[in-house]
């Protein structure tokens, strides 16, 4: 008994509409009934990856739109192409084309990329200028002329690398 | 409004049936190229360089230039 009240009461929900059940909560046990906000019943989305939403897109149906829907129920074949694009357009909101269509705010994304590099540049120039200090006295010329002078002596790569490209009989680099 | 049926079936096959081919036959190329771009040339130098390699004489200029701690240059 109790299963056959529950498939009437949903009957009468799909009746009335996909989107007004608000308005015809079934009231069971006496008890009031908490509002349901429009947030938390079905909505609808266009999303790749959800192709079919769980209502349709226009609410409410214009007199036109309605007959077609009516028109609908009978053979397909008789809906001509316009009226297969408006029965769709009832339905859906973007096609898969239109929700899928790039934009253009990789550009914006570019310009910030240079812009924060840039900044970045500014940042690390400042600093080299007003924080670091002195760099360390290995870096000057005489000593490192006497560091390759050093790597030459001790033969360091000699087969492909450093002391390869030094001409040790005319003691220049090779040309 | 009357497009034909997309293929629904054998994606990955089809695609596979492309693709591993070409990606055989470019990982042949990239080592080819890196064996005889690299590998070759550099068997090559070293066998050159040792073909006229005397280390007494190598030895003995190392050691008049005083990088060595054993032995230090001849005349100190």
């Amino acid at each position: 008994m109790l299963f056959s009240f529950r498939m009437l009461a949903t009957r009468a929900l799909s009746l009335v509409g996909k989107r007004a059940i608000s308005t015809s909560i079934c009231v069971r046990g006496g008890h009031g009934v908490a509002k349901v906000d429009d947030y938390a019943l079905p909505a609808y989305f266009d999303r790749r990856e959800n192709p079919l939403p769980d209502v349709q897109f226009v609410t409410e149906l214009s007199a036109e739109q309605r007959s077609l829907k009516e028109k609908e129920k009978g053979s397909w074949a008789t809906l001509s192409n316009e009226e297969k694009i408006a029965l769709y357009r009832i339905s859906f909101k973007q096609s898969f084309a239109e929700m899928n269509e790039g934009t253009k705010e990789w550009k914006s994304v570019i310009a910030g990329m240079f812009f924060f590099i840039g900044m970045t540049g500014l940042v690390v120039l400042w600093q080299r200028k007003f924080v670091y200090g002195p760099v360390p006295s290995t870096f000057e010329s005489e000593w490192k002329e006497k560091e390759v002078q050093r790597m030459l002596d001790m033969r360091i790569n000699p087969v492909e690398g450093f002391s390869a490209k030094w001409d040790y009989e005319n003691k220049e680099w090779k040309k | 409004m009357s497009l034909a049926k997309p293929a629904m079936r054998g994606l990955l096959g089809k695609r596979l049936r492309f693709h591993l081919p070409i990606a055989f036959a470019l990982s042949l190329v990239a080592a080819a190229a890196f064996k005889y771009g690299v590998t070759e040339p550099r068997k090559q130098a070293y066998a050159d360089f040792y073909k006229q390699y005397d280390a007494t004489k190598e030895f003995n200029n190392m050691r008049e230039a005083g990088i060595f701690q054993s032995v230090r240059p001849t005349g100190e």
